[in-house]
């Protein structure tokens, strides 16, 4: 350890500490690990209340899928949600960072998110890493000012549509949307064709897969519907469990009992001024 | 070669009925070469927590400094000892800081949270987390693990049969990895003991 401040609490931003050795062992032939991607298929709508995002559930880190229901609708403000494709790391973190930057700024202005602060918050981000913090993603909600949905690609550029898809499912997402998008849908004609499109991703797109999620964000109402649709169940269940034909060998065993958590209750007086 | 494949590690964590395993191999190797038959992987953050750190082994041990050293400051300031879902956030963010230079390290982390309910949680080496309910597995045998935990894995067990399907889970993929193996090491954890074993399997 060079430096004792080195290991206090950060100030923040990213630590490039690792690079140059990291830098030595590629060169020496030892390549880096794949990250974990949320392949994915995006999709988002505007209907004649608000915005409807969907989500299939699948993350893979290369060619596995490492896991089967994951949550690729982000939290960012009451009214605003962002759904996330690229690397699954860049992706939570870009939408904790923005999040946590909106409160701030809900604090600070004593007024309800606007989508198009997070839009401005996400680009100025993703530019300024020049398309290296990998996450392209779908942007909706419901402000003062009506609905909107955008896109916001890793390197920063930003389209607003009326229907959005992103990821490696965006393609056959997007077939149903153009064939079966009309301005003013119902509540449950949107849900029903964000579904059909978000399937259409799940079994043609092998990046996507396991079940659907859901958000509808409405004037000063959201519904998340996590697990909206599970069209994938695991239905080769074995009732009898699995026997294990050899034992095990235990060559040694510990055992160490723990000490029951004491929860202390201060019920002395407050502190004298 | 990838940088995981440097030294060879297995992790599997499992959740059973109020009580979880997590489960590691011994081995220690310099590429095709073992060095170490008894090395540990899985470290005790506090009683209730425990850390497993496959991949790259001297990234495993200095990431495993930092954060024990985070967990202490963190018992000095607020007395008492971190949730595994804040120790996950802080290791996510650790691993974050270090996104275009970051440790080679894929942690499993398993805790006992509140009212004795188990955790699990893997990240990827840059801090992506994946919650899951059932089991997590990390190493250069997780796709053999990935298998063997779909197939023998059922919900609520109790800790006598988690740990017989621990172990067996993790003996069965370790067999077909070369880079990992030389017996196994499992702690199985309740609200009211703490069960360490070391397992006998293929030294080869």
């Amino acid at each position: 350890m060079s430096k004792a401040a080195v290991d206090l609490p950060p100030k923040g931003g990213f630590s490039f500490d690792l690079c140059k050795r990291n830098d030595m062992l590629a060169k020496q032939g030892l390549s880096g690990p794949s990250f974990r991607k949320t392949g994915t298929t995006i999709v988002g709508l505007i209907f004649q209340d608000g915005v409807i995002l969907g989500a299939d559930t699948r993350a893979t880190e290369g060619p596995i899928v490492c896991d089967k229901n994951c949550e690729k609708i982000h939290y960012m403000a009451p009214n605003i949600y962002c759904c996330g494709a690229g690397t699954a790391a860049d992706t939570e973190a870009v939408t904790d960072m923005v999040s946590s930057q909106l409160q701030l700024h809900r604090y600070h202005t004593g007024r309800e998110s606007r989508v198009i602060t997070a839009l401005t918050l996400l680009k100025k981000h993703l530019f300024n890493y020049q398309g290296y913090v990998s996450a392209a993603l779908v942007l909706g909600g419901v402000d003062c000012t009506g609905p909107h949905l955008h896109t916001i690609y890793p390197h920063g550029s930003t389209d607003t549509l009326p229907f959005a898809t992103m990821g490696s499912g965006s393609l056959a997402a997007m077939a149903m949307f153009e064939s079966k998008y009309k301005e003013g849908l119902s509540r449950d004609e949107g849900i029903q064709l964000v579904v059909e499109a978000i399937c259409s991703g799940i079994f043609n797109d092998l990046g996507s897969g396991s079940n659907v999620d859901v958000c509808v964000i409405t004037k000063g109402h959201k519904e998340y519907l996590r697990n909206h649709l599970l069209p994938n169940p695991r239905t080769y269940v074995n009732e009898k469990g699995y026997t294990f034909p050899k034992k095990i060998e235990v060559l040694m065993t510990k055992i160490t009992p723990l000490k029951e958590r004491v929860e202390i209750i201060e019920t002395g007086d407050a502190m004298e001024e | 070669m990838s940088i995981f494949e440097y030294n060879g590690s297995a992790l599997i964590a499992m959740v059973g009925k109020n009580c979880f395993a997590i489960a590691s191999d011994r081995r220690l190797g310099v590429q095709l070469q073992t060095i170490a038959t008894d090395f540990q992987r899985i470290y005790k953050v506090h009683d209730r927590l425990f850390l497993g750190l496959s991949g790259l082994a001297t990234d495993a041990q200095t990431l495993y400094q930092r954060l024990v050293f985070r967990h202490k400051l963190y018992q000095l300031r607020e007395e008492r000892d971190m949730k595994p879902e804040t120790f996950a956030s802080l290791v996510s963010a650790i691993l974050y800081e270090k996104r275009f230079g970051p440790y080679f390290c894929q942690p499993v982390i398993a805790g006992l949270g509140d009212e004795d309910k188990p955790f699990i949680c893997t990240m990827d080496s840059i801090g992506a987390k994946e919650l899951a309910k059932d089991f997590v597995v990390a190493g250069t045998a997780s796709e053999s693990l990935y298998g063997a935990c779909e197939a023998m894995f059922k919900p609520d067990m109790e800790a006598e049969e988690l740990f017989e399907t621990v172990s067996q889970a993790l003996l069965s993929s370790v067999d077909r990895d070369c880079l990992s193996g030389w017996g196994g090491h499992v702690y199985v954890v309740t609200p009211t003991e703490v069960r360490e074993r070391i397992l006998k399997g293929r030294m080869d």
